[in-house]
């Protein structure tokens, strides 16, 4: 005890870091990961070690020869861009195209916008919409190959939104809501399995790393817009329940909507993100020319968010 | 029953209670004292001693020095042997008097004995008066004058008198050692304040992981005469005892910002300091003993200790005592570790406020590299007054007052809950208290300013009317 340390109260803090908190986004990923790689097989992990590889790799070059400063990957914020930009991609995309989307992920729309804290747009959805306007061939391939699970056949063809963009009701007339729940045909990673992306969810407010008030407005608004179009016309529009477990709303309303830089800070302007985000969504999927709006929705509600911070604020004590 | 809490913010931290089953013991003295001057909220203490006089226990040794002040005694017999400046624990250097002890010879009057005096007096002035001359001041951390805080200004009548045992800061355990040791005394005191308040209601908070506390009290009110006391169970949430959380967990009132606690007819005062009315109205004996406690996560639990400690000695006097300082200790700490003081020198002088000495490993206490904000917004949620750090933060680093004064930087309690939870360890509060004080110098600047030129105004206005 030669020398004792001198600092400003408080002197201890909860085992809390960036670190810590971009963990359990990844772990809750875990389920639906799991999921997705025994569906899909070789080509899901495939897809998932470039995106993760790309981000990890593009960020640390960037810090290290572009900005000349410390890495920062080691707070992990880019293995979870790199995981939600996979799961947001077809299993079939070619290596090459998924490295692009790393490229705008974490180049464009992190790091050039001065990295972790200051972006504006959501990195990995930045990422994906570009790779959809950019490459759409390679971008909407269906097809399902062979997974792990060896009763599960081979289907190929498009999604359920897919479907219904193309054909109308009458492509999807006979869906199953159970199998949409548990293991949904087609689609992204993200988009397979509900009841796993859930139960990362329920992680995530166990360990109380988000609140959810945003996914619950962007559910509550899908479930009112989609209702209330379906009772007027049943069958021009598809319903509330179909419209909450299809395509990647789950994914993006749990883990896209809710990532704390692009998302609102106070309750109340959440709220209104979300109710934003759901309707956008269906307005996309009613009336635009994707069968599918999530990501899209999310982007354009990220820009309001510096606007909602400003307009909401925490109440204060003894100021009523 | 229903727990009770405040109602904004708030974090969970590990209550490490580690010294909670050593009862209180009581250090022998020393051999050199060295008494504050500067040991109370408000102006210094003006000595009243020469050197070489000789002093008895519990003898006046100096007199306040302004409205806000308080008496200090003498905490052994001896003879004054300087009084001059000394460095205090952050090293700033306050007038102390040294006394060489000889012995513990009691001035006059003092009752020394342990029977339990439960009559409560009726004169108000006689009672205030003696809290006064007893030098007792806020034992919860803020060394407020107790005699002016049992004083409402005119016109405001206290409905709630609350008893701070919270005690919500990790680690201490002092004020759950009196409360189970000295429970009946305690609620003498209280009910003496009660009288001087004129009758009020008194509740006293004690948070749930102290249940054998609730239970004492409970028992002690039972066995005591007392009307219109009762015991609050709190939940476990710091920064309970902070005074505004308090009165909101107790009274469901929020003080305003800038208000006084008596402003929603609450006045809070600690355990402690209950103790220490109760000794100087029933038994004469002014505050020169509080209890504290030697604690640490690299210390065993035999060598963790709750001390009856001589206001005047120094702090490593009583760590040699306890077994010197433990060799794993990074940090130590006057006060809990949310908002205590680090301690720079440890051969500064015990005063009426000292809690604890807290030894902090290093891995425990040192902070993270700070990195970028993620806006996750876990400080706001912390923040019990509902400020918001991270924009706080911004503001500072942009220099913005105006914006800092809007934001209310300035009802900032300093409790630490920002910091604690940041998990990008953003010094939020390193910076947040530096605003605090450029909002205050404004406010205060302006306050100053609106009276010259009302003063100015009024001026002009004689001037005018004598040339008429």
């Amino acid at each position: 005890m030669d020398k004792l340390l001198v600092s400003p109260s408080p002197h201890i803090h909860a085992a809390v870091s960036t670190r810590s908190v971009m963990r359990d986004v990844a772990i809750a990923l875990c389920p639906a990961i799991l999921v997705s790689v025994l569906y899909y097989g070789w080509s899901e992990l495939l897809v998932l070690a470039v995106s993760v590889a790309s981000c990890v790799l593009l960020e640390w070059a960037i810090t290290r020869w572009l900005l000349r400063k410390p890495s920062t990957v080691g707070d992990l914020s880019a293995v979870v861009t790199g995981l939600l930009l996979a799961m947001n991609l077809p299993c079939t995309t070619p290596w090459w195209v998924v490295f692009i989307g790393a490229v705008v992920a974490i180049g464009v729309a992190k790091m050039s916008f001065g990295g972790l804290g200051q972006n504006v747009f959501n990195p990995a959805l930045t990422g994906r919409v570009f790779l959809l306007l950019s490459f759409p061939v390679q971008m909407t391939d269906w097809t399902v190959p062979q997974g792990f699970l060896r009763n599960v056949d081979a289907v190929s063809g498009p999604t359920l939104l897919g479907k219904v963009n193309e054909l109308g009701l009458a492509g999807v007339a006979d869906v199953d809501y159970l199998q949409t729940l548990l293991l949904n045909i087609g689609g992204s990673a993200g988009e397979i399995s509900a009841l796993a992306l859930l139960l990362g969810f329920g992680y995530l407010l166990v360990r109380r790393v988000v609140k959810p008030w945003i996914p619950l407005s962007i559910f509550a608004t899908v479930a009112l817009v989609s209702g209330i179009f379906h009772l007027a016309s049943p069958e021009v529009y598809t319903g509330p329940l179909f419209n909450l477990l299809t395509g990647g709303l789950i994914l993006g309303a749990c883990f896209m909507a809710t990532d704390y830089v692009t998302s609102p800070m106070n309750v109340w302007g959440g709220v209104i993100f979300g109710v934003g985000i759901g309707f956008i969504v269906m307005m996309i999927r009613y009336f635009g020319s994707y069968p599918e709006g999530v990501s899209f929705a999310i982007l354009l509600m990220n820009m309001t968010v510096p606007l909602l911070n400003r307009a909401f604020h925490q109440k204060k004590f003894g100021r009523a | 029953m229903a727990k009770v809490t405040f109602s904004i913010g708030g974090v969970h931290p590990h209550d490490t209670k580690l010294a909670r089953e050593r009862a209180i013991e009581v250090l022998p003295l020393p051999q050199t004292l060295y008494i504050s001057m500067a040991q109370h909220l408000g102006a210094p203490a003006k000595p009243v001693v020469a050197v070489g006089d000789r002093v008895k226990t519990g003898q006046v040794i100096a007199e306040p020095g302004g409205f806000i002040s308080a008496f200090v005694h003498a905490s052994a017999s001896g003879t004054v042997k300087s009084i001059a400046p000394r460095a205090d624990l952050a090293g700033n250097m306050v007038p102390h008097i040294e006394i060489a002890v000889d012995g513990d010879e009691w001035v006059e009057g003092v009752d020394l004995s342990d029977t339990l005096v439960t009559e409560i007096p009726s004169d108000r002035a006689a009672v205030l008066d003696k809290i006064k001359a007893c030098g007792v001041v806020g034992l919860g951390g803020a060394t407020f004058p107790t005699h002016v805080k049992l004083n409402p200004a005119p016109g405001s009548t206290a409905e709630c008198l609350i008893l701070n045992g919270a005690e919500c800061e990790p680690y201490l355990t002092s004020d759950y050692r009196i409360l189970l040791e000295r429970t009946k005394e305690i609620v003498v005191g209280a009910a003496i304040m009660q009288m001087v308040l004129g009758g009020c209601r008194c509740v006293i908070g004690i948070e749930e992981n102290k249940p054998e506390a609730i239970e004492a009290v409970r028992r002690a009110l039972t066995e005591l005469p007392y009307d219109n006391i009762e015991v609050l169970p709190l939940k476990k949430k710091y920064p309970q005892g902070g005074e505004k959380q308090l009165i909101d967990a107790v009274m469901h009132r929020q003080v305003k910002s800038g208000g006084l606690p008596i402003s929603v007819g609450a006045v809070v005062q600690n355990v402690a300091t209950s103790l220490a009315v109760y000794e100087a109205v029933q038994k004469n004996k002014p505050l020169i003993t509080n209890t504290l406690t030697i604690t640490g996560d690299c210390l065993p639990v035999e060598r963790q200790h709750n001390y009856l400690f001589r206001i005047g000695m120094p702090l490593s006097y009583i760590a040699e005592y306890a077994g010197g300082v433990p060799a794993e200790a990074a940090k130590l700490i006057s006060g809990g570790p949310m908002m205590g003081r680090a301690i720079a020198n440890l051969d500064a002088a015990t005063v009426k406020g000292s809690s604890s000495i807290l030894y902090l490993r290093a891995d425990t206490t040192l902070r993270k590299a700070e990195s970028a904000c993620i806006r996750c917004g876990r400080c706001a949620d912390a923040c019990p007054m509902g400020l918001e750090p991270f924009l706080l933060n911004r503001l500072y680093k942009a220099g913005d007052l105006e914006g800092l004064e809007q934001a209310s930087a300035h009802d900032c309690i300093e409790c630490g809950c920002c910091l604690y939870s940041c998990p990008a360890y953003i010094p939020l509060l390193d910076h947040i208290r530096q605003a605090k004080g450029q909002v205050m110098g404004v406010i205060r600047a302006r306050a100053a300013a609106a009276k010259a030129a009302a003063e100015a105004a009024k001026a002009a206005e004689e001037a005018k009317k004598e040339n008429k």
